[in-house]
C-alpha cells in the first residue's frame, strides 16, 4: 500500500500557496502497483476532481489525480482517495432480486424485467402512464439520463419523474433560472485563483467539496489572499477560516441577505451602469431591502450588526467576488428567495462574467447537473422551457414522436408530489435508481409507510444493498463508476469522461443497459415505427452523440464535444460548440443573460407562492438578454421552537462521509474515521439539560426519536445538529437517522425540502 | 349612491374568501404545501378585508345586506376522496373571480369620486388577488390530469 498522504489525518494535504496559477500536487492512494491507469473523474461531490482509475489483473487497485485536469491539477480529497474500495465490497449486489411470498430471492434478469414490463403494461393499460414514476439520482451519467428522460417522456409519456437532485441542488436550478432565465453556474472555478473575496453562504467547502477548498487555502496561504465571508450557524472548518463568520438564526437567510444588499445599496457601493444596462426590477428590489436596517437584522438574525456593516464593506468594496451557496440556502426557509439574493448582489456590482468574479449555487452531488440538463428531473432536456410550444416541439422532432406524448401539460411533477401521490395510491409503481430515500428523504417513518404500501410495486436499482432495497418488489443490480463508461458534468460546467476499468461483478449490469432493455421490451416506438432508443443506440458513445444534437443552439450545448475530444484533454466546459470548440470559460461575459422569451428556460414563477407565469405573462415583461433583480420579504419558519419543542435542529455533513454511506460507508479507512452519528450542542444547552460530552442523548421531534452520543460545543445555543449520513444498513441497535425528525414541507418555486429546521427536545437517555 | 353596496359585496367576498382559504387548508393539511400557502394566503385576504371595511364605513351607516353567499354553495361538505382537493381548488378560483370582479367595478366609483385611498386600496389588493388567483390556477392545473384519469374516487 502506498499513499501520498493520510487523507483520514490530512484532510486538505500541503499548503502549495498561490495566486493566478494554482501549482499541480498529485495526490495518490494505492493498495498495488496498477498494470495499466484509466482515465476518470471522482464521483464523491459535485467537484469533478479528474482522476486515473489504477487497474491490476482487473481490479481496482488505487487513484491517483489528474495533474492536467482544470479541476483539481492533480490533488483528491479523503473521499475520492478511499472510497472507491467500495467497487469491491463483498456485498454489492450480483444478481436480480424478486419478492416471492414476501422474501427478496434471487432471479434472472428475463425474470426481473419482464416482471417489470408486464406490470408497467398493465398499469398504462388500466390507469395509464402517469401511474408508474420515476425516482433517480445525482449518481449516473449523463447518457444514462439521457436514456431514463427519452423513455420516460417519448415512451411512456409520464410526468412523474424527479430524482433526489430535488433535495440538493432543486434550488441551485431554480435561483438561477430566476435571475438569468436559464439553469448554468456563470463562473469557472479558475475565478478563485485571482478573486479578492469569496462569500460561502450555508456552504461547508472545507467538508463538502475538499479539493475546491484546497484550493481556497492555498489562495488563503498565498500573496493577496482573498477575503473570507462565511455564513453559517456553526463553526466548521469552513468558518474557522472566515475573515468575518456571521451565525445568523436558523431560517432567516433572507433578511440577512436583505440587510447586507441594503447597506451595499445605501453605501453606493453599487454598478448603476452595469444595473441600467443588465437588469430589471432594481426599484422594487431596493424598496424591499431598504426596511432591514442592521439594526433589524441584528434583532431578528442574531447577527450584531458592526460585524453585518463589516461584511458588507468586503462584499461591497472588494473589485472581485466569487459567491456560493449550498444546503444552508437551498434546505432552508424562504430557499429559492435566499438564493437569488446571492445572484442579485453579484448583478448590483456587476461582479458576473469576468476573471475573478462567479457565482456558484453549487451542487451537491457529482452528476446531478446532468440530472437537470438531461430530463431525467423535473426539467426538459438541454434547458427546454416546459411552457413553450416550440421548445415542445423541438423535442418531438428530435425523438420523432408526437407532441402530445411529451408530458407539458403542466410543469413535471416534483418528487416530493411524486411520493405524494405514491402516498394517495395514485401512482402504483415507482422506479428508484442509484440512490436511497429511506434515508435521505424527510419524514422517515411517513417515507417508509409509503414504500411498504401493498399497492406500490417498487424496483429499485442500486450496487449495493440499502435500506430502501429492503421495501422493493424488484431490485436490480447496477455496475457503477470504475465499471462502465459515460460523461458526467461539474458545478463549473466542466464535462469529464469517465471510462470503464473493470467488468462489473456478477451480474450487475449499467444503468445504460438497463433503460435501454427496459425501451426495448417494452417496444416503445417512434412515429414511423422505429424502436425508440434501441434501434439506434448500441453504446452509450451514442447516447452521447444524441445528446449532442438535444443541446444544439441550446444554453448547455455540447456540440463541440466528442468521445474522442472529451478522452484526449481533461475536461472541457460547456457551451462547447463552433464558436466555442475548447469550451467557454464564464458565461454572461456580455451581460446577455438567457432571458429572450423565445430561449429561457422558464416564464418565471411568483418567489412567494411559486405560482407559474405564462408566456402571456412573459410576453409583458420580456427583459430580451437582461437578468431579472428580484427579492422578497421575510417570512418566518413554519415550525419554531415552543415550550414542548424548545430547541432548533438542523442537519448537515461529516467530512468522510457522502449522502447515505453506501460507498463511504465501505470503506474502511472512511468508517473507522466518521463510525457513526452525533449530536452537537452547545456549552449551554448541555449544561441546561445535564448532558455532558459522549452522553447518549435523545432527541425528538413531532415526527420521531433517534438516540446520538453528545458532542458539546461549536454551535449556537438554543441550535442542535445531526449529521444526515447515518441510517440502517449496518447498524440498527437503535434509532439515528437525522431525518427520523425532519419536516414534510417544501420551498414554493424550488419544492426543495426545508431540512434545516425543525422543533425538537433533547434529553440524556438513561440506558 | 350604490357605491356602499358593492363595497358590501367585496368585503363579504374578502371574508368567504379568508374563510374559504383557512378551511381548505385544514381539510388537506395531508398536502403539505396546500395547508401552507392556503394559510398564507388566508393571511391576505384577512388583511384586505381589513382594509376594505374602512371604506364601508366611510360610505354607509350600514353595510350592505346583500351580499349572496356564494359559499353556501360552494364547499359542499361531503366532499371527500381525490376530487375534493381539485373542487376545493376550483371553488377557491371561482371566490377569487368574485373579488377580482368587484374591485373591478368598485375602481370605477374610485375613479370617479376621485377616491386617492380607495384607489391605494385597489392597488395594494387587487395584484394580490390576482397572485392568488395565479397560484389557484398552477396548483388546479399540475392536481387534474392525475386526478382525472388516474386517481380513483
Amino acid at each position: 500500500m502506498s499513499e501520498t498522504r493520510d487523507s483520514i489525518a490530512d484532510i486538505w494535504g500541503a499548503r502549495t500557496g498561490y495566486e493566478g496559477q494554482w501549482p499541480v500536487r498529485v495526490d495518490e492512494r494505492l493498495e498495488a502497483e496498477p498494470d495499466h491507469w484509466v482515465q476518470s473523474a471522482c464521483v464523491l461531490c459535485s467537484n469533478g476532481c479528474g482522476v486515473d482509475i489504477g487497474v491490476k489483473d482487473g481490479h481496482i487497485v488505487g487513484v491517483r489525480g489528474r495533474a492536467v485536469d482544470r479541476v483539481n491539477h492533480g490533488r483528491l480529497g479523503p473521499k475520492g482517495l478511499h472510497a472507491w474500495v467500495a467497487n469491491h465490497s463483498p456485498d454489492r449486489l450480483t444478481k436480480p432480486l424478486i419478492r416471492r411470498n414476501g422474501k427478496l430471492e434471487e432471479a434472472s434478469w428475463d425474470e426481473a424485467m419482464s416482471l417489470i414490463v408486464q406490470k408497467s403494461k398493465e398499469l398504462v393499460e388500466k390507469h395509464t402512464a402517469s401511474s408508474i414514476g420515476f425516482y433517480t439520482s445525482g449518481q449516473l451519467f449523463l447518457e444514462e439520463y439521457y436514456a431514463l428522460g427519452v423513455l420516460g417522456k417519448a415512451g411512456l409519456g409520464t410526468p412523474h419523474m424527479d430524482g433526489n437532485t430535488r433535495l440538493c441542488t432543486a434550488t441551485a436550478a431554480a435561483a438561477l433560472k430566476v435571475s438569468f432565465g436559464a439553469d448554468g453556474q456563470p463562473g469557472s472555478y479558475t475565478d478563485l485563483d485571482t478573486t479578492e473575496a469569496i462569500m460561502l453562504i450555508g456552504h461547508n467547502m472545507a467538508s463538502q467539496q475538499t479539493v475546491l477548498w484546497t484550493r481556497v487555502l492555498d489562495r488563503l496561504a498565498g500573496p493577496n489572499p482573498p477575503k473570507l465571508v462565511v455564513i453559517d450557524p456553526r463553526t466548521t472548518y469552513t468558518a474557522e477560516k472566515a475573515t468575518v463568520h456571521l451565525t445568523p438564526r436558523v431560517g432567516t437567510n433572507v433578511p440577512l441577505m436583505n440587510g447586507l444588499l441594503n447597506l451595499i445599496i445605501e453605501a453606493g457601493h453599487i454598478n448603476p451602469t452595469y444595473i441600467k444596462a443588465h437588469t430589471q426590477g432594481f426599484d422594487e428590489l431596493k424598496q424591499i431591502v431598504a426596511k432591514w436596517t442592521p439594526e433589524r437584522v441584528e434583532q431578528l438574525t442574531g447577527v450584531p450588526a458592526a460585524k453585518l456593516r463589516e461584511a458588507a464593506h468586503i462584499l461591497g468594496t472588494c473589485n472581485t467576488l466569487v459567491s456560493t451557496a449550498l444546503q444552508g440556502v437551498y434546505q432552508s426557509m424562504q430557499a429559492t428567495a435566499a438564493a437569488v439574493q446571492v445572484n442579485n448582489l453579484h448583478l448590483l456590482r456587476g461582479l458576473i462574467g469576468h476573471p475573478g468574479s462567479g457565482i456558484y449555487q453549487m451542487n451537491g452531488q457529482p452528476t446531478s447537473q446532468n440530472t437537470r440538463e438531461c430530463g431525467a428531473d423535473g426539467d426538459l432536456p438541454a434547458f427546454r422551457n416546459w411552457g413553450n410550444e416550440d421548445h415542445i416541439q423541438e423535442l418531438a422532432d428530435l425523438w420523432n414522436v408526437h407532441r402530445d406524448k411529451i408530458p407539458h401539460w403542466a410543469p413535471p411533477t416534483h418528487a416530493m408530489q411524486i411520493w405524494r401521490y405514491c402516498e394517495t395510491g395514485s401512482i402504483k409503481m415507482l422506479w428508484i435508481s442509484g440512490t436511497n430515500p429511506l434515508v435521505s428523504l424527510p419524514e422517515l417513518d411517513r417515507a417508509r409507510r409509503i414504500l411498504a404500501k401493498d399497492d406500490l410495486f417498487v424496483v429499485v436499482q442500486d450496487a449495493f444493498p440499502t435500506e430502501t432495497t429492503k421495501y422493493a418488489d424488484v431490485v436490480l443490480p447496477a455496475a457503477i463508476w470504475g465499471e462502465k463508461t459515460g460523461c458526467f458534468t461539474n458545478v463549473d460546467r466542466t464535462v469529464h469522461i469517465s471510462h470503464k476499468a473493470v467488468d462489473p461483478p456478477g451480474e450487475a449490469r449499467s444503468d445504460f443497459e438497463i433503460f435501454v432493455d427496459y425501451s426495448r421490451r417494452m417496444d416503445f416506438r417512434d412515429q414511423d415505427g422505429n424502436p425508440l432508443l434501441s434501434s439506434t443506440w448500441r453504446s452509450t458513445e451514442d447516447a452521447f452523440n444524441a445528446w449532442r444534437e438535444c443541446t444544439r443552439g441550446r444554453p448547455c450545448d455540447y456540440t463541440g464535444m466528442s468521445y474522442a475530444k472529451l478522452s484526449e484533454g481533461s475536461g472541457i466546459q460547456w457551451p462547447c460548440n463552433e464558436q466555442y470548440p475548447n469550451g467557454k470559460e464564464r458565461l454572461y461575459e456580455d451581460g446577455v443573460f438567457a432571458t429572450a422569451i423565445d430561449y429561457c428556460e422558464t416564464y418565471g414563477h411568483d418567489l412567494e407562492t411559486g405560482a407559474a407565469h405564462t408566456h402571456d405573462d412573459y410576453k409583458l415583461i420580456d427583459p430580451k438578454g437582461k437578468a431579472f433583480l428580484k427579492g422578497v420579504d421575510y417570512e418566518p419558519p413554519h415550525e419554531v421552537p415552543d415550550e414542548q419543542y424548545p430547541l432548533w435542529l438542523t442537519t448537515g455533513r461529516v467530512v468522510y462521509h457522502f449522502h447515505t454511506r453506501t460507498k463511504t460507508g465501505r470503506s474502511r479507512a472512511l468508517h473507522e474515521a466518521a463510525p457513526d452519528g452525533f449530536v452537537q450542542l452547545a456549552t449551554e444547552d448541555a449544561a441546561r439539560f445535564g448532558i455532558a460530552e459522549g452522553d447518549m442523548v435523545e432527541v425528538e421531534s413531532r415526527r420521531g426519536k433517534v438516540l446520538e452520543p453528545a458532542r458539546v460545543g461549536g454551535i449556537e445555543p438554543g441550535l442542535v445538529f445531526i449529521p444526515f449520513h447515518y441510517g440502517y444498513w449496518d447498524q440498527a441497535d437503535r434509532p439515528r437517522a437525522a431525518n427520523e425528525l425532519t419536516l414534510t414541507e417544501w420551498d414554493p418555486v424550488s419544492k426543495q425540502p426545508h431540512y434545516k429546521y425543525a422543533a425538537v427536545r433533547i434529553r440524556k437517555a438513561h440506558a | 349612491m350604490l357605491l356602499p353596496h358593492y363595497l358590501g359585496l367585496l368585503e363579504s367576498s374578502e371574508k368567504q374568501l379568508t374563510e374559504a382559504f383557512e378551511h381548505v387548508a385544514r381539510k388537506h393539511k395531508d398536502e403539505p404545501d396546500i395547508e401552507q400557502m392556503c394559510q398564507k394566503l388566508a393571511a391576505w385576504s384577512r388583511e384586505h378585508h381589513g382594509r376594505v371595511q374602512g371604506f364601508v364605513a366611510k360610505y354607509s351607516e350600514e353595510a350592505s345586506s346583500e351580499p349572496g353567499d356564494l359559499k353556501r354553495d360552494l364547499f359542499a361538505e361531503k366532499r371527500s376522496g381525490s376530487l375534493a382537493l381539485l373542487r376545493d381548488l376550483h371553488d377557491l378560483w371561482l371566490l377569487t373571480q368574485e373579488v377580482q370582479l368587484c374591485w373591478i367595478v368598485i375602481r370605477q366609483a374610485a375613479l370617479g369620486l376621485r377616491d386617492e385611498e380607495l384607489k391605494a386600496c385597489h392597488a395594494f389588493c387587487n395584484p394580490r388577488t390576482k397572485r392568488q388567483e395565479q397560484w389557484l390556477l398552477t396548483r388546479i392545473k399540475q392536481a387534474a390530469p392525475q386526478t382525472l384519469l388516474v386517481a380513483t374516487a
